[in-house]
């Protein structure tokens, strides 16, 4: 009885809400307890007043005084650590299964702030110091595990600053969320090209003319990564090659030989990045609908949205 | 372990253990310094940290030798020494973030120590200073981020805010009168006068400018031949040392004053001893105290805290008119085997002497007129003490001077006692006190007279007057041995030191010594006369400090953040949606001019205006003050329902 009314009270006072744009955190929001060694410390100090009053030492009751008020400070100035800090959640791009999603996050302050700690129920944390008056950027990266959209989930900015007595907390629950590809089958050569004139011919291993070159995205397959530009010290960069140009290549799951779903999508992934590096024109075709013949970086991207969410729903 | 970080906690244990290398043993000091040397070396070089059974080893060898040189772990010299070996081997395997929490309480632990063997001003200062270091480490345990001036900055403003509240904690927060347990028997440093006096015990003291008390007199003090603090009365003699002894019988002390009383109050010194100091006769004294039977003041428990009393006394008075046949035989009492030629001298005196006093006068003259010296340096005494000294040395000190005059007045029949104490001190002009110190520990004698009672001689004032009337200095011939303040110094020296035991008199009176009492008597000045009325003060007075600290460190809170022309804007927003044309959060400034535009014809015009100044002053290039103070009036004028 008593546990579920403190159950209710506290999820009446830390109920989770939604947030989007940018959060103040007010004096409301912030909450403050002794930490651990704040508790051991209230020991420390009775231990020392016995002493005080036993042996009657006046500087010992000043030591003792100045350590215990110190201690009460500590408590604003832990407060002062969250209290006003401007935060805003910043856009996190997409990343494949089994990478780290990297959530952005901007703190804005008037002062400079110490030691704030940034973790959610799962115990991923990122720890940081900001500065006055700019625009800081903190990554809190979180392992992507599942294709779909990924959330952070409610998380706790807390600080010990600055003598670790006392643990002020504060939560925070953004509307922000990346999206998480499948994780690309590492071996999975591209099904037979079917030409738009129905002959079925299609050859994909004549990459030997040479198109140009395009920025790197993640999951470009490495020995189509030019290297030796790379070398030179441009930037990542990927081959293209101009054979297969204007041909098109129809990806269909009915196609994929995986027994389940995900490896399917798994599967459909690798050819959708391998149709893109080879700079083939192809479509997607997914029981719940046909995404039309095209290429290019937002082709792809459209692509790999549909796999990623494929199933799931969009929410 | 962060480099830096080992560096502040070495010397945050530096600081807290160096004040106690005076008084602990020799090996303690050089295996404390080796060790941090150890430490320091280890972290400089990157060195990996002793292995576990190594430390082991050493702390184990370490609660030997505290067992060898103490022959206990507890008590308070062994306490301190343990605790300061587990502090610097701690460092040796400081490891973990708990490991550098447990050396900075447990640094904070040795400080309480070190105020068992001084609570002197510098001693309060040295404490802030440590606090400083060892709060800046501890900054740094939490907040490893921040460089060390801006740690050090929050550091001092840390133990800065905490100074005022700490204030109020000293003057409100209520003292318990201790001790709460019984107090281990060293727990406090004794010295100063014994119970006992042998030839050299006073000289010894002599060398000590340790201060025993301080006095202030109400009205113009005594003379200073009058300034005699009574101390332990001796009675039994054995050849060598005088004690005390025990008297089973004895009459209530009674005397009646004959002159002016004077009235002074003295802050003793903690000695550990019973008996409070005193000038002879004491009719009054301010705190619970027993008055002897041969005058002497005594406390219920020893001194083993600074003391201050207010005192009555009769300078000139009949002691004990009527005194017991009992105790006059214990006056009388010498070894009888001893010292044959003292007992012949006194006993020609006493043959051609019509009453005491002629023997006494007798005996005063023999001092003066032989070739007696006032030394502190005399040669060794034998078996037969008082004959060695009256007719083969005849240099003494005071102790020697008392102990035969009194060996011959009992030798002649006049019953005498010796009595230890104080004479004398030095006037602190910037203070108005007189400072006593252990430099002037005395001995004298009393005889008992049948019309006079107990009547003081002191013997030295014969050999040497200048003791009595100047000080010890002025008396010895030779005062190399004296320390160097007790000599005499260059008036500028002498006034340095004066007034710098001004200030720590002051200090000792309203810091040291702010016990239940004193606290007591000056809250009650300002009306606060109750536990409840000093709690509340006290958490009131802290509220209101924390509330401004908490104002000032905050004061971002309270500022606005929007300028004018947002304020304003946001003001006509919250004017249009009272008539149910409120902005959607997604709605820019020009979309939203427009709706209000087209479901208000009537504010068109108006709305269109306004909107226009608005996005110019807030996302135009140049600030417009003039423009900006027309917007604000415009939106104050902004008519909702013009044409009603």
């Amino acid at each position: 009885m008593l546990t579920a009314l403190k159950q209710r009270f506290s999820d009446w006072l830390f109920r989770p809400k939604i947030e989007h744009g940018t959060v103040v955190l007010t004096q409301r929001r912030i909450f403050i307890l002794p930490a651990r060694q704040g508790l051991i410390l209230v020991w420390v100090l009775i231990l020392m007043l016995l002493g005080d009053i036993n042996y009657n030492l006046s500087l010992g009751y000043v030591l003792t005084f100045l350590l215990a008020m110190m201690a009460v400070m500590s408590m604003l100035h832990a407060f002062r650590n969250l209290a006003h800090l401007e935060i805003r959640a910043g856009r996190s791009d997409a990343v494949f299964s089994g990478e780290s999603a990297r959530f952005i996050f901007h703190f804005n302050s008037k002062f400079p702030r110490y030691q704030l700690v940034l973790r959610d129920g799962d115990g991923n944390s990122v720890s940081f110091d900001l500065a006055a008056g700019q625009d800081n950027v903190i990554v809190f990266p979180l392992p992507a595990v599942k294709r779909g959209w990924l959330g952070t989930g409610q998380l706790t900015l807390y600080t010990v600053f600055p003598l670790g007595l006392f643990h002020a907390w504060s939560y925070l629950h953004f509307d922000t969320r990346c999206l998480v590809y499948p994780k690309p089958l590492h071996d999975a050569p591209l099904p037979p090209g079917n030409t738009p004139d129905g002959t079925g011919k299609h050859s994909i291993a004549g990459d030997d003319d040479f198109a140009g070159l395009r920025n790197y995205a993640p999951g470009d397959a490495l020995p189509r990564i030019a290297w030796k530009a790379y070398a030179r010290g441009h930037a990542l960069q990927v081959k293209q090659f101009a054979t297969q140009l204007g041909e098109e290549l129809w990806l269909d799951i009915a196609d994929t030989p995986e027994p389940d779903l995900e490896n399917k999508l798994a599967r459909m992934t690798r050819w959708v990045l391998d149709a893109e590096v080879q700079g083939l024109r192809y479509g997607l075709s997914l029981p719940d609908g046909e995404l039309p013949v095209g290429n290019g970086t937002a082709h792809k991207d459209e692509c790999l949205r549909r796999l990623a969410l494929y199933g799931l729903s969009e929410a | 372990m962060n480099k830096i970080l080992t560096y502040g906690l070495l010397l945050s244990v530096l600081m807290v253990t160096a004040p106690h290398v005076t008084h602990l043993p020799l090996w303690v000091s050089a295996m404390c310094a080796s060790l941090l040397v150890w430490r320091s070396y280890l972290a400089y070089s990157c060195n990996p940290l002793p292995k576990r059974w190594l430390l082991t080893t050493i702390t184990l060898a370490t609660m030997a030798g505290i067992l060898i040189d103490f022959h206990t772990l507890f008590g308070r010299e062994a306490g301190v020494t343990l605790l300061m070996l587990l502090a610097t081997l701690k460092l040796m395997e400081l490891k973990t973030r708990r490991d550098a929490m447990v050396l900075i309480f447990l640094s904070c632990f040795i400080i309480i120590t070190n105020f068992f063997y001084s609570q002197s001003l510098p001693t309060g200062l040295y404490m802030l200073a440590t606090l400083l270091v060892i709060t800046t480490s501890w900054l740094h345990l939490h907040a490893p981020g921040i460089a060390l001036k801006p740690r050090l900055r929050i550091a001092t403003a840390l133990l800065l805010q905490a100074i005022p509240l700490t204030i109020i904690l000293f003057i409100l927060f209520p003292r318990v009168q201790g001790p709460l347990w019984g107090l281990p028997q060293d727990a406090f440093a004794s010295s100063g006068l014994d119970d006992k006096m042998s030839p050299g015990s006073m000289g010894r003291l002599a060398l000590s400018d340790a201060v025993a008390f301080r006095v202030s007199y109400q009205a113009p003090p005594p003379r200073r031949d009058q300034m005699y603090w009574r101390g332990p009365v001796l009675w039994n003699f054995d050849g060598r040392t005088w004690t005390p002894g025990s008297s089973s019988r004895s009459i209530a002390p009674e005397f009646s004053g004959t002159g002016q009383a004077i009235d002074y109050s003295v802050t003793l010194e903690p000695h550990n001893k019973k008996w409070l100091f005193a000038l002879d006769m004491p009719d009054k004294i301010s705190i619970p105290a027993r008055l002897t039977h041969d005058f002497q003041l005594l406390r219920p428990q020893p001194v083993n805290a600074r003391l201050r009393y207010e005192a009555r006394s009769q300078l000139i008075y009949h002691a004990n008119l009527h005194e017991s046949a009992l105790q006059l035989q214990r006056a009388l009492q010498l070894p009888q085997t001893l010292n044959p030629r003292a007992r012949e001298l006194a006993a020609s005196w006493r043959a051609f002497s019509a009453n005491e006093g002629q023997v006494i006068v007798r005996a005063l003259t023999y001092f003066n007129q032989q070739d007696f010296h006032y030394t502190l340096d005399p040669p060794p005494l034998g078996a037969n003490s008082i004959d060695d000294f009256l007719f083969t040395t005849r240099r003494g000190f005071c102790e020697h001077y008392a102990s035969s005059f009194v060996y011959l007045m009992r030798a002649a029949g006049i019953p005498a006692r010796v009595v230890t104490g104080y004479q004398g001190g030095e006037y602190n002009a910037f203070g108005n006190y007189y400072i006593v110190r252990q430099s002037d520990a005395h001995a004298w004698a009393e005889v008992w007279l049948p019309e006079l009672g107990w009547q003081r001689v002191d013997p030295t004032a014969a050999i040497a007057p200048e003791r009595v009337e100047h000080g010890l200095s002025a008396a010895l011939t030779d005062n190399t041995s004296l320390p160097f303040m007790a000599r005499n110094p260059p008036q500028w020296l002498r006034d340095l030191r004066l007034n710098w035991d001004a200030v720590s008199f002051q200090w000792s009176q309203w810091v040291v010594g702010y016990d239940s009492e004193r606290q007591f008597a000056f809250l009650s000045r300002f009306g606060i006369d109750s536990l409840s009325a000093q709690a509340i003060n006290m958490l009131a007075g802290l509220a209101l400090i924390i509330g401004l600290f908490a104002l000032y460190m905050l004061r971002h809170l309270f500022t606005s953040k929007q300028d004018k022309t947002q304020a304003a804007w946001v003001k006509l927003c919250r004017k249009l949606a009272r008539s149910g044309l409120s902005r959607a959060p997604h709605e820019g400034p020009h979309d939203y001019a427009m709706r209000v535009a087209a479901s208000r014809p009537d504010l068109a015009e108006c709305i269109q205006d306004l909107t226009a100044r608005y996005l110019k002053l807030r996302y135009g290039a140049i600030q417009d003050e003039i423009a900006q103070r027309e917007f604000i009036h415009l939106v104050a004028k902004f008519p909702l329902n013009p044409k009603k």
